[in-house]
């Protein structure tokens, strides 16, 4: 059901979205005037501040927006695929693949190429093997899909210390921003930027089986779902955008459980409004956590995802005690 | 026309037959009723017609075409389930899940359509559930529940209807109203009704053809003169069952 609430939600979460990118551009280390940012975007100049805004501000912006954007539309499908509102991006153990391969990445003191690929390479193993192992015994359950997820992802935790415990000081530096999340080493790609609008497309296109799915899959089966081949497309789908987003910026926390949880109590429940409301406001919000994540300690930074829990977790309790009052 | 066949059906759970070569025609305008004990199939039964349980062996033919080859959208559009069980672990208002009931016929995949909520709210006129429509499911009874789920297989409008258990957590005014209120699509168009339920009396008023599962994936089925009597009630669920005969009504009540 779409109403005139739903668009204005929209509407606000565009401007938003606006205002953070603006905020983002102009806040770090060097403070930028509004008119540096406006006229670079008009006509790119050559002076200092034109090189800061448009080789680190603007690819940085870029990317914890795509990040967020990602994990919170990661979020949203793990939510409806589980039907479990303790989901998030990471609870398959996607990320602690992507934390593996990432850190023995930094342990070998690979480059950054490597390095990414690294951590896209664990993520990737880790989906097929939780499909795999949930797969192997002919049905396919949400218990054993969870269960299975929940194991690996505690195994993966287990090599994580391992690697921690006998590495040396300072890759233990890294290695701890990686996994709270950092995007002070991002970059994001066109591939990066198709996979969100792909995601988002084809997540508005099997929207409406999303909200049947949310009630339940023998439900979504009498109303005609089928129900197979859509609990296969939301796996790899959510584990695709959060294999991405990990690889882009570590495994930044809170963003994917939280944003989608907000949004339902805001009154976005159907998918249609839901998933284009998540990209915004989990893009979004990603983009003030890092400005603030940049700023906050300056000229340190802090890893974006101490942040991201820092302003997450009250802002959630307010909107989830101000909705239950109604 | 729309005819539900039901061929050589052998159902079983582990080893457990549940029904062995069950042949069942429900023609529009008929009214069944599916009774048996706890665990003896009831539920499988309904899950198999529409081809989400997997059979042993047989076939169901929805208008002569086998129901595994038509599309899950297909099937939903000409049969409708009253499941046992929700789901509310994710928000929905009561309103936002009557609508689901319109996704087999929908058209476009964001669009909503003028006529899709004409139906969803004659629906909720026709169950008074307008003073609901605007609460969270989580926050309903049980009974407050059974009516919405009721509502939205209305809205789904199929032909037939499969419900399992129509009158759980149902106070006995709405047992009569809601199923009065599904009966009478039996004449406003070509529907049939298969109804799974414990109370043998609620079934009686409402059906007047029966299948009766026993033991051992054995059944009986006919005219509710055939198959309800005490004697086959008492063999079917393993205690002495008896009847008495009112002015309107055969009451059946265990001894």
């Amino acid at each position: 059901m779409i109403s005139s609430r739903h668009y204005l939600l929209i509407g606000i979460l565009f401007v938003l979205t606006g205002i953070s990118i603006l905020f983002s551009l102009l806040s770090g280390s060097i403070d930028l005037e509004l008119s540096v940012v406006l006229s670079e975007l008009i006509e790119p100049g050559s002076a200092l501040e034109n090189q800061i805004l448009r080789e680190i501000r603007i690819p940085r912006t870029l990317a914890a927006f795509t990040t967020g954007g990602l994990l919170a539309m990661s979020g949203v499908v793990m939510q409806v695929l589980l039907r479990n509102p303790l989901a998030d991006p990471y609870i398959l153990g996607i990320s602690g693949g992507a934390a593996v391969g990432a850190l023995s990445a930094i342990l070998l003191g690979a480059g950054s190429v490597f390095f990414t690929n690294a951590a896209f390479a664990g993520a990737l193993f880790s989906i097929l093997l939780v499909f795999g192992i949930a797969n192997k015994f002919g049905q396919w359950s949400v218990t054993r899909l969870l269960l299975t997820g929940v194991v690996i992802s505690a195994g993966w935790g287990a090599v994580i210390n391992i690697l921690l415990t006998t590495s040396s000081t300072n890759n233990v530096q890294s290695m701890l921003f990686w996994l709270m999340g950092d995007l002070s080493q991002s970059q994001v790609y066109l591939g990066h930027y198709i996979l969100l609008a792909a995601g988002l497309a084809g997540g508005l296109i099997i929207s409406r089986s999303l909200n049947v799915l949310s009630r339940g899959e023998l439900f979504a089966q009498g109303l005609g779902v089928n129900l197979g081949m859509l609990r296969i497309t939301l796996y790899f789908a959510a584990s695709v955008f959060t294999a991405t987003a990990v690889t882009i910026a570590g495994s930044v926390g809170f963003v994917g459980l939280v944003i989608p949880h907000i949004l339902r109590l805001l009154g976005a429940r159907d998918h249609r409004i839901l998933l284009p409301c998540s990209i915004l406001l989990g893009g979004s919000f990603l983009v003030i956590a890092d400005s603030l994540a940049r700023t906050l300690i300056a000229p340190q930074q802090l890893p974006v995802g101490v942040v991201t829990a820092v302003i997450g977790v009250p802002s959630f309790i307010i909107i989830l005690r101000s909705t239950m009052t109604k | 026309m729309t005819s539900l066949i039901i061929e050589s059906l052998t159902l079983s759970i582990e080893d457990n037959i549940l029904c062995r070569d069950l042949n069942l025609k429900i023609n529009e305008n008929e009214c069944w009723g599916l009774l048996g004990r706890n665990g003896v199939g009831k539920t499988s039964l309904i899950h198999s017609i529409i081809g989400v349980r997997t059979i042993d062996s047989g076939q169901i033919l929805l208008d002569g075409q086998n129901i595994s080859e038509l599309s899950r959208r297909a099937v939903a559009q000409e049969i409708g389930v009253l499941f046992q069980d929700s789901i509310e672990t994710l928000p929905a208002t009561v309103l936002e899940t009557i609508m689901l009931g319109r996704h087999p016929h929908v058209q476009s995949r964001i669009k909503d359509n003028q006529n899709d909520h004409a139906i969803v709210d004659s629906v909720i006129s026709e169950l008074s559930l307008s003073e609901l429509s605007d609460r969270q499911l989580s926050s309903l009874s049980g009974g407050e529940r059974q009516r919405v789920a009721i509502a939205t297989l209305l809205t789904q409008t199929p032909n037939i209807f499969l419900l399992d258990e129509p009158s759980n957590h149902l106070d006995i005014a709405f047992q009569i109203s809601v199923l009065d209120t599904i009966k009478s699509k039996l004449y406003k168009r070509p529907a049939s009704i298969l109804m799974a339920t414990h109370d043998i009396n609620l079934a009686a008023r409402f059906c007047d053809y029966f299948v009766l599962l026993l033991e051992n994936g054995e059944h009986l089925q006919g005219s509710k003169k055939e198959v309800l009597t005490a004697e086959n009630l008492s063999k079917a669920y393993g205690c002495e069952i008896q009847s008495i005969q009112t002015k309107e009504n055969t009451l059946y009540y265990p001894v």
